[in-house]
């Protein structure tokens, strides 16, 4: 009596599953190029990442689409159709986080490469914990395990920390060193996108949850 | 630290008819062929003014119980039945009550439509007929307020007297319902009602369903699991003779309790 009979939706659905998985790789390595090119005052590199942009665009798009074309050919329900309505929410997450990557991209364009600001190191600490949090994004959403998704609440917590630990320094930097003020705020700004790109890495969570359960979870504090 | 909170709280209660009022409550129900089983231990409520989807796959006894449940089932004559059917608080086992009454208020669509080959005036005016209206002032007010309820008056005013064959798969569906109407019956009984018709007669008849709710309490047995979600408030899913899941529509179509319930509408198996 057990026997699957929709092999092709299937297959469709673990297509677009990849796809996902493909575009989560992207945002992350885009954030990893980003910050890099921070730190390296490397134009070069971070007109890429603003250049690699519009490929992560239309991967959002095409996954869209997909899933849009699944919902209508096959009138998924329950899981199924969550599985769907997740595709379409988790690829805006991650075409909003290839963004914030973006931002940072153009941070350090506008910064030149001239500047004589030391960028801080708490800015690599937050964007590897975010890329961390990318990594366990994935296999969450693989396995469709809501324990990782959890993780991902008090990963974005730290990050949280370390966000307002840093503004509070570059603050005090900022009446110290008044003369700094403007190349201080585009750090201030990068951190600041750092903290969003992990905020969109926690609704992903979230849409786990609701995958999963069918319920639906707030993971934001 | 976080907490994890549910931000919604969704359709999730299990189905609660306890402050409704049931057309029936079924206790115990068995039901055997000779041998072999074809219900086991059903035990549910159906509620007045709603709809009933009852879905499962070939064989898992949902037509055997809708027709249980107007006594047609006991055409066959090697069925037995253990349990207890209540309509309106008299169980329709009962050697007193007259089968011929529960029929008259239990009404019954069928999966492919049955006009008799009379016209389509005659084709309403029978049933009352029958129970004794002889007026014709009456019956023509019987037939044109059940077409009209039926949604098919407009369809067939101007030829009321022209033979029921000449209609189409779905306006002879939707006579078929009006001539269930024209008796007045409390309960409309549905098998598969739509799975011979196109589908926009489909679509007009899933309307229909919902708009006759408001008088009649409707239970429909379909293949067609997305009709179930679309028309139907309460849903039961039937495998092998048991029902396995009861749950507001809802709740059933989006989040099913049971995994097979989850398996059977996503299509693993059926």
């Amino acid at each position: 009596m057990k026997v699957t009979i929709r092999e092709h939706f299937y297959e469709d659905l673990q297509n677009l599953k990849g796809l996902i998985k493909e575009l989560a790789e992207d945002a992350e390595h885009a954030l990893k190029e980003a910050v890099e090119g921070l730190y390296q005052k490397d134009i070069v590199k971070a007109q890429q990442v603003i250049d690699q942009d519009e490929q992560l665009d239309k991967k959002e798009v095409v996954i869209n689409e997909k899933a849009i074309l699944l919902i209508a050919k096959q009138q998924p329900l329950a899981k199924d159709l969550r599985r769907l309505i997740i595709a379409i929410k988790i690829s805006s997450d991650l075409e909003r986080m290839a963004d914030h990557a973006v931002n940072i991209a153009k941070t350090t364009i506008r910064l030149g490469k001239d500047h004589p600001l030391n960028i801080h190191p708490q800015i690599a600490k937050m964007a590897e914990k975010a890329r961390d949090m990318v990594i366990l994004a994935i296999k969450a959403f693989e396995n469709e395990d809501i324990s990782m998704a959890r993780k991902l609440a008090e990963m974005d917590d730290e990050v949280d920390h370390m966000y307002s630990a840093l503004i509070r320094e570059i603050f005090e930097e900022t009446t110290s060193n008044p003369q700094m003020t403007q190349h201080l705020m585009q750090m201030a700004f990068s951190a600041r996108f750092i903290e969003r790109f992990a905020d969109h890495i926690t609704n992903i969570g979230e849409n786990i949850f609701y995958l999963v359960k069918g319920e639906a979870y707030d993971l934001n504090d | 630290m976080s907490i994890f909170t549910k931000a919604v709280i969704q359709d999730t209660e299990p189905v609660q008819t306890n402050k409704q009022s049931h057309v029936f409550e079924i206790s115990d129900l068995n039901l055997w062929y000779g041998e072999d089983q074809a219900l086991k231990d059903i035990n549910m409520d159906i509620a007045q003014n709603e709809i009933t989807a009852i879905i499962g796959p070939s064989g898992c006894g949902k037509s055997t119980f809708i027709k249980t449940l107007n006594r047609m089932v006991e055409m066959i004559p090697t069925v037995k039945t253990s349990g207890t059917i209540k309509y309106n608080d008299r169980n329709i086992f009962d050697p007193k009550f007259a089968v011929e009454d529960l029929r008259t208020q239990v009404g019954m669509v069928f999966q492919k439509p049955n006009p008799f080959p009379k016209t389509i005036y005659e084709n309403i005016a029978y049933g009352p007929k029958i129970h004794g209206i002889k007026k014709k002032q009456d019956l023509d007010e019987i037939v044109e307020k059940s077409l009209k309820d039926a949604a098919i008056w407009n369809e067939v005013k101007d030829r009321l007297h022209e033979n029921a064959y000449g209609l189409s798969g779905g306006q002879q569906q939707r006579l078929c319902i009006a001539r269930c109407l024209a008796i007045e019956p409390d309960v409309i009984l549905m098998d598969e009602p739509t799975s011979a018709l196109d589908p926009i007669s489909t679509l007009k008849l899933e309307e229909l369903v919902q708009n006759l709710k408001q008088k009649y309490s409707i239970v429909i047995v379909t293949h067609n699991m997305q009709q179930a979600a679309r028309v139907s408030d309460k849903t039961a899913f039937f495998l092998n003779g048991e029902l396995i899941e009861y749950s507001n529509t809802n709740k059933l179509f989006s989040n099913p309790n049971d995994k097979r319930t989850e398996d059977y509408i996503t299509g693993r198996f059926g």
